[in-house]
Parts: C-alpha cells; sequence; structure tokens
C-alpha cells in the first residue's frame, strides 16, 4: 500500500513515560537521526530528579520534547504537536499542554484499571471521551513488541523494556527519519549483549514496520532539510560544549586544564566529558567537597594551570569564601555556575537563571568578579572560551552563568575551524619587575590593571600572597586606610575596565523603527527571538538585544536603553537583570518574570511584547 | 605550560638566612613559632631544593603567618582550606616541594574535611600541623585539642568536649606518615622534617607548640628537665621502646592479647619490649601508639610513628595523562567535531 506522504514545515515531539522507560535515550536518538537529516531542531529533556521515582505515577514521569523544522528554529517549541505516552501517567502529566487537534500515541497495554488508577484518573481516558480534542492512535506498544521479540532468547522484562525502541521504530516511520545511525547505536550500546542488541534492533524495526503496514497510520510525514549556512554540523547539548569550550580554550592559551569539582546536578556532566580529555593536559579532581573543589583549582592556577570549579547554586554558596580570595590573590579562575531551581536544594533538574546577584554579590566585602552568561547550547562554548580569556587576560575569577535547560537542552552547531578560535596570552613573568631585581607582584599593566603572574619555579619572583589586605606594587600585609581605599577601587576599576575590550552590543531591529525593545541574558535567548519573530510576522515591530556580559556592561548599553520608548526584560527570575540596570541606568525598565523551571514559551512571550508596543 | 628556564644555582650553597624575608615577624614575643621558623629555616638548605620550586600554603590562624616570613612561594589562604588548595597544585605541578602550615583550629576544626582527605589521598605534601591547644588569633577559645574542662573565654564553666588525638586521626584517615614533635627541640625538629621530606606522598608533622599567651606551659611536662625524660617515648626505627631515667621504662606488648602498654621497671633483656617499625603495615601498630598517651601528656611518643609506601595521588594522576597521551595525540579540531557530523553544501 502506497501511503500519503504529507510536507510540513516544522513539528513538536514530545516523547514521556516512567524513568525507567528509556525516554531520553528514545529523545536523543530521534534527535541524532533528525540532526543527520539536516533539519534545524532544539530539545528540551525534563525529568524528575529522583533516578527511579516511583513507577507507573504522575511525579515519575521523565519527558524529551524535541522540534524540528525546514527552517532555522530557537526554540524546543511551546506545545507538542505529538505525545507518546507509555503509561497514564505519562498521559495526564502532559495532556495538559497539548493544544486541540495534537496527536496522542498511547501505549494501551499500560492502561489497566489499577495503572490508570494509579495515575490519578478518575476513569480510563481512552474509553471517557476526555481525549476528544485529541487524534488518538492506540497501539498496544508493549504487546506487540514482546510479540514481534517472541523468537530472540531473551527475558520478558527484556523483551518489554524494548517497547521504547519499538515507539522509536514507530516515530521514525512518521517522520521518514533515517534509521541505520540508531541500528549502529544499538549495537554498539549492547555490543556485550549481542543477544539484547539484536532484540532492541528487532523491536526498532518493528515498530518501522508497524507504521509502515498498518491502516490506522495512513500518512507520514517529511520535513526538509533546513538551509543551514555552509560547513559541517553536529548536534550538541550545552554541558559537553562548555567542557570543549575550556579545553579549547586552555589549547589556545597554551595552559593545562585544572577542574576541581564536586557532583552536583546539573553540572556533573562537565566533569565527567572532562574527565575523557586528559591527553589534552586536563586534570579533573573530584574534590571531597565543593570548597575543596574550588581550592584545588586556585592551587592549580597559582602553579600556571587554567583553574576550573563547575557546580550549580548550592555549591557556589559553598564556594563564596574562596571566590572572594581569588578577587584578592587576583589569579585566573573560571567558576561555572550551571543554575537550577533555588532557593536551597530547590529544583535540581529544572532551569532558572536566579543566581545572577549570587554570581555578582555573594561574597564579602567589595569582592568584584566578571560574568559572562551562554544564551544556547552550543553557545556555552564560545562563552567559555569568553570567560577564560576575561580570567587569562585580567589575572581574575570570572563567573559562566548557563543552566540546566542549556545544560541538557541541544541543537545543531556548526563546528568551528581551530584556526578560527582565539588565541589567549598568560604573558607569565620570567624576570624581575621592581628595583634592584626586586619582583612586585601587584604592580600591575597600565592598560588592563592586571598584575604579573609569577608562577613557582621561576628563579627570582619568589613572593608570597594572601587574603589579607595587600601594600600596592608589593603585596606585603597592609593595613593602612589610603591603600586598603586604593586596593579597593582599583580591583574594581580592573573589572570595569573589561568593557573596553567588548564589542558593541548587537542590537537585531529589522525595521529600525521599534519603539520598544526587548533586553535578556542567558537562555532566555531563544524563547525571545522567537517570540520576536511573531511579534514581527504580526505586523510589528521590535527589537532585541541579548547580553553575554552582566559585569561588566558593555559600554553603550546606557546609551542603547535611552534609545526606546520601553525595555522588556523577560527573566526566569524575579527580576534580577532588572534590578541591576534600574540601580546602573535610572531606565524603568519593565520585567516579565516566569520561575516555573521551564523555558519561556515564545507564543506567551510575543503576547507579552504585543503588549507593550501598542500601550506605547 | 612551558617550563619556566632554570637557573643554575648550586643549592647547597643556600643558608637559612637565603630564607628569611624581609617581613617583620609579627608574633608575640616568646611564642613557639618563632622557634619553628628558626628550624624549618635552618633545615631547608638541606631539602637540596632550589627555593623557586618550595611552596609554603597555610590557612588563618597564628601559625598561618607562616609563609610570609618564609623566602619561597607562598600563599596565605583562607581558614581551613590550605590543605585543599596545596593539592590542586601539587598534583598539576609534582615538581614542585609543596608545605602545608596550619594550626589546630585551622586543620581539625574548619578544615577537618579537607585534612583527612588529603591524607587518605596521599599526594605529595608536607603538613605541619602547629598543636597549642588553643584558638591564639581569635583570643584565646579553646580548640579541637583542648582537654576537656577547659576554662576560656568562650567556656566559662570548662570545655565539654572530647578532644581529638590528631595523630590518631591521621593514622584513622590512612596517613602513609604520621610524626610528632616539640617546638624548643630543635634537633628532634629537624630530624621529624628530614624524615617527612624524604617521604613520598602526604606527611603530618604534628608540633607541639606553646602558646604563651593564652595556654602557656601547656606542654611544660615534655620541656621542663626534672620531668621530660620520664614522659617522652622517643621513637626510633629499629630500636626497642625504652625511656625514662636510666632507660627502666618501656613500651612492652601483652604476648596474651597483643596490645601495648607502657611499664615502669622493665629488665634489660625482656623479651616484652616493643621494637619500634615504623614501617608496619599494620596501622594498627601505630594506632596503638598514639593511643599511649592522654590529654594530660603522661606518656607522649616523639617521632616517627607510621611511614609506609604508598602510591602518590599526583604520580598516579599524571600517569593517567601520559597513559592518555600515549594511547593518541591530542586532536582538538577532532573533539569538536566528534563522531556524528553531517555537513551542508552551498
Amino acid at each position: 500500500m502506497q501511503k500519503e506522504v504529507k510536507r510540513l514545515d516544522r513539528v513538536v515531539i514530545r516523547f514521556a513515560g516512567d524513568s525507567g522507560d528509556g525516554m531520553q535515550l528514545t529523545g536523543d536518538r530521534f534527535t541524532a537521526e533528525t540532526a543527520s537529516f539536516g533539519n534545524d531542531l532544539s530539545t528540551l529533556p525534563n525529568f524528575p530528579a529522583e533516578i527511579r521515582a516511583p513507577a507507573g505515577t504522575v511525579l515519575g514521569v521523565s519527558s524529551f520534547q524535541l522540534h524540528f523544522a525546514d527552517h532555522d528554529i530557537m526554540t524546543p517549541g511551546d506545545a507538542p504537536d505529538v505525545l507518546v505516552a507509555m503509561n497514564p501517567a505519562a498521559l495526564r502529566a502532559n495532556q495538559g499542554d497539548l493544544p486541540a487537534g495534537a496527536t496522542v500515541i498511547v501505549n494501551t497495554d499500560e492502561f489497566t484499571t489499577r495503572s490508570v488508577a494509579k495515575a490519578g484518573y478518575a476513569s480510563n481516558p481512552l474509553e471517557d471521551g476526555s481525549l476528544s480534542q485529541f487524534q488518538v492512535q492506540a497501539v498496544p506498544l508493549t504487546s506487540t513488541t514482546v510479540r514481534a521479540l517472541e523468537e530472540f532468547d531473551i527475558s520478558k522484562k527484556d523483551a518489554e523494556r524494548a517497547k521504547n525502541m519499538f515507539a522509536l521504530g514507530l516515530l521514525s516511520w512518521m517522520y521518514n527519519r533515517t534509521t541505520e545511525s540508531t541500528i549502529t547505536f544499538l549495537q554498539e550500546k549492547f555490543a556485550r549483549k549481542p543477544e539484547i542488541a539484536a532484540a532492541n534492533v528487532a523491536a526498532f524495526r518493528a515498530g518501522y514496520n508497524y507504521g509502515d503496514t498498518t491502516e490506522a497510520f495512513a500518512v507520514s510525514y517529511e520535513i526538509a532539510p533546513a538551509p543551514l549556512p555552509a560547513g559541517t554540523y553536529r548536534n550538541i547539548s550545552g554541558n559537553p560544549a562548555l567542557a570543549y569550550g575550556l579545553i579549547a580554550a586552555a589549547q589556545r592559551a597554551g595552559l593545562e586544564l585544572f577542574l576541581g569539582a564536586y557532583p552536583i546536578t546539573p553540572a556533573s556532566d562537565i566533569l565527567h566529558e572532562l574527565a575523557k580529555h586528559k591527553r589534552f593536559g586536563v586534570r579533573t579532581f573530584q574534590a571531597e567537597d565543593e570548597i575543596a573543589g574550588i581550592g584545588a583549582a586556585l592551587g592549580a592556577s597559582f602553579g600556571g594551570g587554567l583553574g576550573v570549579t563547575t557546580s550549580s547554586g548550592p555549591g557556589i554558596a559553598l564556594k563564596s569564601e574562596t571566590i572572594g580570595l581569588a578577587v584578592s590573590l587576583e589569579l585566573p579562575l573560571v567558576i561555572c555556575d550551571i543554575q537550577r531551581g533555588g532557593p536551597s536544594t530547590g529544583l535540581p533538574t529544572k532551569t532558572e537563571q536566579s543566581d545572577l546577584l549570587q554570581a555578582l554579590f555573594g561574597r564579602n566585602g567589595e569582592a568584584p568578579v566578571p560574568v559572562v552568561a551562554a544564551k544556547s547550547p552550543s553557545d556555552c562554548f564560545y562563552a567559555a572560551m569568553e570567560a577564560v580569556r576575561i580570567a587569562v587576560t585580567y589575572r581574575t575569577p570570572v563567573f559562566l552563568l548557563s543552566d540546566g535547560y542549556l545544560a541538557n537542552g541541544s541543537e545543531p552547531w556548526q563546528v568551528p575551524s581551530v584556526d578560527s578560535l582565539p588565541t589567549i596570552e598568560p604573558g607569565f613573568i620570567r624576570e624581575p619587575n621592581g628595583p634592584d631585581g626586586t619582583y612586585l607582584p601587584y604592580l600591575r599593566d597600565a592598560e588592563t590593571l592586571a598584575r604579573p603572574w609569577a608562577v613557582p619555579g621561576t628563579p627570582g619572583l619568589e613572593h608570597r600572597i594572601g587574603g589579607i589586605e595587600k601594600a600596592d606594587r608589593t603585596g606585603a600585609i597592609s593595613y593602612d586606610p589610603d591603600n586598603h581605599d586604593f586596593m579597593v577601587r582599583t580591583r574594581q576599576a580592573k573589572v570595569d575596565g573589561i568593557a573596553r575590550s567588548l564589542p558593541p552590543l548587537e542590537v537585531d531591529d529589522p525595521t529600525g523603527d521599534a519603539k520598544v525593545l526587548v533586553l535578556g541574558w542567558g537562555s532566555t535567548y531563544g524563547p525571545i527571538g522567537a517570540a520576536c519573530r511573531r511579534v514581527r510576522r504580526a505586523g510589528l515591530s521590535v527589537a532585541q538585544a541579548h547580553l553575554r556580559h552582566l559585569n561588566p556592561f558593555p559600554d553603550d548599553l546606557g546609551e542603547i536603553l535611552r534609545r526606546y520608548d520601553r525595555v522588556v526584560v523577560p527573566e526566569m527570575n524575579l527580576g534580577q537583570l532588572g534590578m541591576l540596570l534600574r540601580a546602573k541606568y535610572l531606565v524603568d525598565v519593565i520585567g516579565y518574570n516566569q520561575v516555573r523551571g521551564l523555558p519561556f514559551r515564545a507564543a506567551e512571550l510575543a503576547e507579552v511584547f504585543k503588549g507593550v508596543i501598542t500601550d506605547v | 605550560m612551558s617550563e619556566p628556564v632554570r637557573r643554575e644555582i648550586p643549592v647547597t650553597a643556600l643558608k637559612a638566612k637565603d630564607f628569611k624575608t624581609d617581613q617583620e615577624v609579627r608574633w608575640c614575643p616568646g611564642c613557639g613559632d618563632y622557634a619553628i621558623l628558626a628550624a624549618v629555616q635552618g633545615f631547608m638548605p638541606e631539602l637540596g631544593v632550589p627555593k623557586e620550586d618550595i611552596v609554603f600554603v597555610s590557612g588563618i590562624g597564628c601559625s598561618s603567618r607562616f609563609p610570609y616570613y618564609m623566602n619561597t612561594y607562598g600563599m596565605h589562604s583562607i581558614h581551613g582550606r590550605a590543605p585543599a588548595i596545596a593539592t590542586g597544585l601539587a598534583s598539576s605541578r609534582p615538581d614542585l616541594s609543596v608545605w602545608v602550615v596550619t594550626g589546630d583550629g585551622d586543620a581539625l576544626s574548619i578544615g577537618g574535611n579537607h585534612l583527612m582527605h588529603a591524607l587518605r589521598r596521599n599526594a605529595n605534601l608536607k603538613i605541619l600541623l602547629f598543636d597549642n591547644r588553643i584558638y591564639g588569633l581569635t583570643k584565646g577559645q579553646y580548640s579541637p585539642t583542648s582537654e576537656v574542662g577547659k576554662i576560656t573565654k568562650s567556656t566559662p564553666m570548662g570545655s565539654l568536649d572530647s578532644p581529638f588525638n590528631p595523630i590518631s586521626l591521621a593514622i584513622g584517615a590512612e596517613a602513609s606518615f604520621v610524626a610528632r614533635t616539640l617546638d624548643s627541640d630543635r634537633k628532634h625538629l629537624q630530624g621529624v622534617l628530614r624524615a617527612a621530606a624524604q617521604h613520598e606522598g602526604t606527611a603530618l608533622v604534628q608540633i607541639y607548640q606553646n602558646c604563651n599567651i593564652f595556654n602557656d606551659g601547656a606542654f611544660e611536662l615534655l620541656k621542663d628537665a626534672d620531668t621530660r625524660d620520664d614522659w617522652t617515648i622517643r621513637l626510633e626505627h629499629g630500636q626497642p621502646i625504652r625511656f625514662g631515667r636510666d632507660d627502666v621504662k618501656a613500651v612492652v606488648r601483652d604476648p596474651a592479647t597483643g596490645s601495648i602498654r607502657v611499664e615502669e621497671h622493665v629488665a634489660a633483656d625482656d623479651p616484652r619490649v616493643v621494637v619500634h617499625d615504623a614501617h608496619n603495615a599494620d596501622p594498627a601498630y601505630a594506632f596503638a601508639l598514639s593511643r599511649l598517651s592522654g590529654t594530660d601528656l603522661r606518656y607522649t611518643p616523639m617521632g616517627v610513628f607510621r611511614s609506609v609506601e604508598r602510591p602518590t595521588y599526583d604520580r598516579l594522576l599524571n600517569d593517567q595523562l601520559d597513559q592518555a597521551r600515549a594511547a593518541a595525540e591530542p586532536d582538538l579540531a577532532g573533539l569538536l567535531a566528534g563522531g556524528d557530523t553531517w555537513t551542508v553544501y552551498q
């Protein structure tokens, strides 16, 4: 039977099931197939903090959303066009996000009276008409998978576990994905268990054939490759991109990277990634606690390495005192904060951008620290390189802000050539710089105000530094009032002066007549950009700018803010950037704030922007 | 990093004064820290390491001012964190001689976690723990080594909590080298420093140090010529543990239970006398020695309790780097591209 193939320009699919159903793997594989097909894409994994939350309950549901298109897209999508629900709990947890007309593929085998009740339904939603506004595709996923694997010498449990591959096969048929990479992947993943590998491949093929031959699936869809700029692409999520950025920066600086870290969600994958790359001179140190992680990194920096520590909000709080020491010692150090919902333990696996003020001010004394933020998963690479540039050039700790959405979300990345990456000059001092062959550890560079970096092992430059206030130039202990005032102001001036090395802030204002500017930072870049496109498609003008540097701000920021009648600042916090802008520029910015643990929805932002625009 | 240019200097020509700095020493007059500083400066030439390859890292407290007075590389860091900072330095720069100077509050209270993990990890660090059994810099509160019932500003009715025995703690934390010495006994102190310096791995040296302002005379029993020989158990590897006037006292092993104890009148040929073996693989032996003394210092073993060989963290870590490089050359372009790429053509 020749089935109809419809062309679509974009689709949002969400896979949802129990934490143990393998939904993240299923999503990852569909993403890989989609990436190699050449679509633009954006993903949003969403999972509970518990490793195996109670099976069959709403709180144990894990999901993976993928948005892919024949054009360039900026977000993982507001709402799924297609939901794959592996059990009643997965349906119930995600039903509220579905627009009318959405396709729902349900695993009917799991809709037993008991499971339906466990999910919190009063009656079976497949029978009570409550799904009438959706196109429900009822598929007995589990039993069909088990039947397809009858000939394999595996347990019933193992056969049932392959149902996610059946679902993946079915979706791969529906969207005309390539299948070779998944088959290769399964064979490699289960290389030590050939029977399991063969069974999973068989389940995957069975799902594909099920779509091809079952009358209920009458239509498949084609989404053409997106016309991206020429180049070599890969799919990447934020944590590995950040790790690669650190490695690349260290290589381009000729420094050995030392990561001191303590495991914490959602930052641990950076430790895992860097631990794989020792051949680049990368040392990874899993410390006894967050404080030792940053302490060891600072010790490595004192020794002439590139010290890095990675954590999330609660861990950053523990590191505060050592960050203050690094400010005082004026040594390079990169502190990566992969933000998550707070306060306290908060929402470990959900995203938020509420550590901005902690990064800027979470220390005793006047302790300025430069702050840079990544705006998309692949941008974590460039943000990391920029953080290293500032840290090394200005001899200072630098905050690099990412978040849970960037860490786990993914997108295609045009792989840069190594030669195109900037070089960084550590500029170690080798000879005495003071009178009579003495070494002055706090004699500063006139342009950057950076102090020299003299590394142990360099004869004649032996010196002592510490957290007590230091005399200008000599670095000796000093309690002199005027010296302290001078040193405090000088450290601030050094950080402020970084602005002179920054390019002008880019403002996207295609019509040039916008009266409203939307200013964001961090992972809101995608939703804000997608929302601005919607606003413009509706015939309205809006300008968009996005901050890479949160401290110092670019020099032209104040002038840009004053150019517009209204400035809207959407943030996944209660208005932290907004407060800074008001304080520094006396501009009455309009905040739009959510702390739901999820990225903004573009449609919702678009309505907010339209409201402000029509109000001007 | 690229290797710094190494200046050829005759290391042996260094003198104690080469390790002095121009900084005015700011300890209280009469503080035991002066004696330790002089002993360390006097020992350093013997280390045979150029001073640019030596780093002193400290935390917070009176003792932690130490690096300012040593003409080497140095860092006066924050409270309790010196072992962590020094671990990062030592494991990324195995070519350096890294020394940590800390106190009983710094190492055992606020920094207890770091000390414990530094000891089990066994990076190449020498940790000098100045133990005066009091908080000096904050003006006289009791410390985690103060005896129970200590009357201080923060404990006017006497302290309640039992102290640590730092030697027992270190052995329990898998330390490969543990020793005790005394600030005023320069010869013994330098002997212990020598043994610590020769040890590859983390060495913990507890130095009883007198705080003449807030806890004066704390170790007088071990210093006073009339009492010291009665109460000090000198540990020397390979030697029977005999002490006291005329060596009539000894550490003996009970043949029935295997436990050790001090006996006050032991015949010269008594086969129960323990011969000290610092290299004993079983930490129970060194631990038993550490339990001979109470906080009243009556019977205090002095010297090297334990010195065993164990792979060091810095060497193991750097071996892994070498292994990874031997397996394949670093290829940044290959790393960035990863396995699954696709190409978009114009």
